[in-house]
């Protein structure tokens, strides 16, 4: 009797380990970014290519950075939420241009809005290097010491914002943990 | 018609090969040049995980490719530039993932399953070895029995 017991036991753990593995999207990789520092960069304002922006000038408020391109789709998608965000809301966002043309990035935000309180002009695509950026866009939320708590990879949605990252941002600025 | 096919079958196969050769980096010595391609074959493309640096024609990995070019021409050692990555991406970017406690099951799993293949196999083997004997362990009277069934088959023909 155990004998025919056994293949079923271990269908069932192969349920087990589907069940478990299909939950993970194996293009999410945990980035290894998570409580360390930004990294140091130096960038031109995408708007003001005279103006210089280091790690320096990023607030000591918790924030996000959004790293985006006129060439992405996915970019499309979730834009419209972070210019509501940036609306309805005095959390700072700031924008990583990522390996884009400045014409083509300045349009884009003039048709669609600018919700960022700086854009960074990274067309080479080195400090998306220095970040882990591998696709485009991802959100890095930041804390006010500067360290980075936590990123998302692909278009924020409506309920990633609500349940994940709004709540997080409200945490870290009442410094509760 | 289908001569054309295979040439396009031919033409599909064959022309990914060239693209990834496109613009072969320059080094100062012969060493660095083993080094990168090295390097490429063991490290993973993040956007199409499946492929290395070396194959991928992804847009990072070109970046990722180029930015090893010129590590090793600062001088780099291969182990400066691996934790450079992993430092930015994780462990993920190495195919050959270091040996820790999460990547454990990775390490040894196959073995277990080997594990688990011989004893079953073992066990098998055991098992029909024992048929056989119980087989040869007909009584007289038994025999007598088969060879009554067995005549009554033929008479009925």
């Amino acid at each position: 009797m155990v004998r025919y017991l056994i293949p079923l036991a271990v269908f069932g753990l192969l349920i087990l380990a589907f069940i478990f593995g299909l939950q993970h999207d194996p293009r999410e990789i945990p980035s290894a970014l998570i409580d360390k520092p930004v990294p140091a960069f130096s960038l031109q304002e995408l708007h003001a290519p005279d103006t210089i922006i280091t790690e320096k000038d990023l607030p000591a408020q918790p924030y996000m950075i959004n790293v985006w391109a006129s060439w992405c789709v996915a970019c499309l998608q979730e834009h419209p939420l972070l210019v509501a965000l940036s609306e309805q809301s005095d959390i700072s966002i700031y924008g990583l241009n990522y390996k884009d043309e400045r014409e083509a990035a300045l349009t884009w935000l003039q048709e669609r809005g600018d919700p960022y309180n700086k854009s960074l002009f990274d067309n080479k695509g080195n400090t998306g290097i220095e970040l882990g950026v591998y696709g485009v866009p991802e959100t890095f939320i930041v804390d006010g010491q500067g360290i980075i708590r936590y990123k998302h990879i692909g278009p924020i949605s409506m309920e990633d914002l609500r349940d994940t990252l709004l709540p997080l941002l409200d945490e870290l600025e009442k410094g509760s943990i | 018609m289908i001569r054309a096919c295979y040439i396009l079958l031919f033409l599909a196969v064959f022309s990914g090969q060239t693209f990834a050769a496109d613009m072969p980096p320059e080094f100062s010595s012969e060493d660095y040049k083993v080094r990168y391609y090295d390097l490429i074959e063991e490290i993973r493309c993040l956007v199409c995980q499946n492929q290395n640096l070396a194959d991928s024609h992804a847009d990072l990995a070109q970046d990722l490719r180029n930015l090893i070019v010129n590590k090793i021409n600062e001088g780099k050692s291969n182990d400066e530039i691996i934790r450079f990555l992993t430092e930015r991406y994780g462990d993920f970017v190495l195919y050959r993932p270091p040996v820790k406690s999460n990547t454990m099951l990775l390490w040894i799993g196959p073995f277990v399953f080997l594990i688990i293949a011989l004893i079953v196999l073992i066990r098998n083997i055991a098992n029909r070895r024992g048929d056989t004997e119980s087989v040869t362990e007909i009584t007289g009277d038994e025999h007598n029995r088969i060879s009554a069934i067995l005549d009554e088959d033929d008479t009925r023909k």
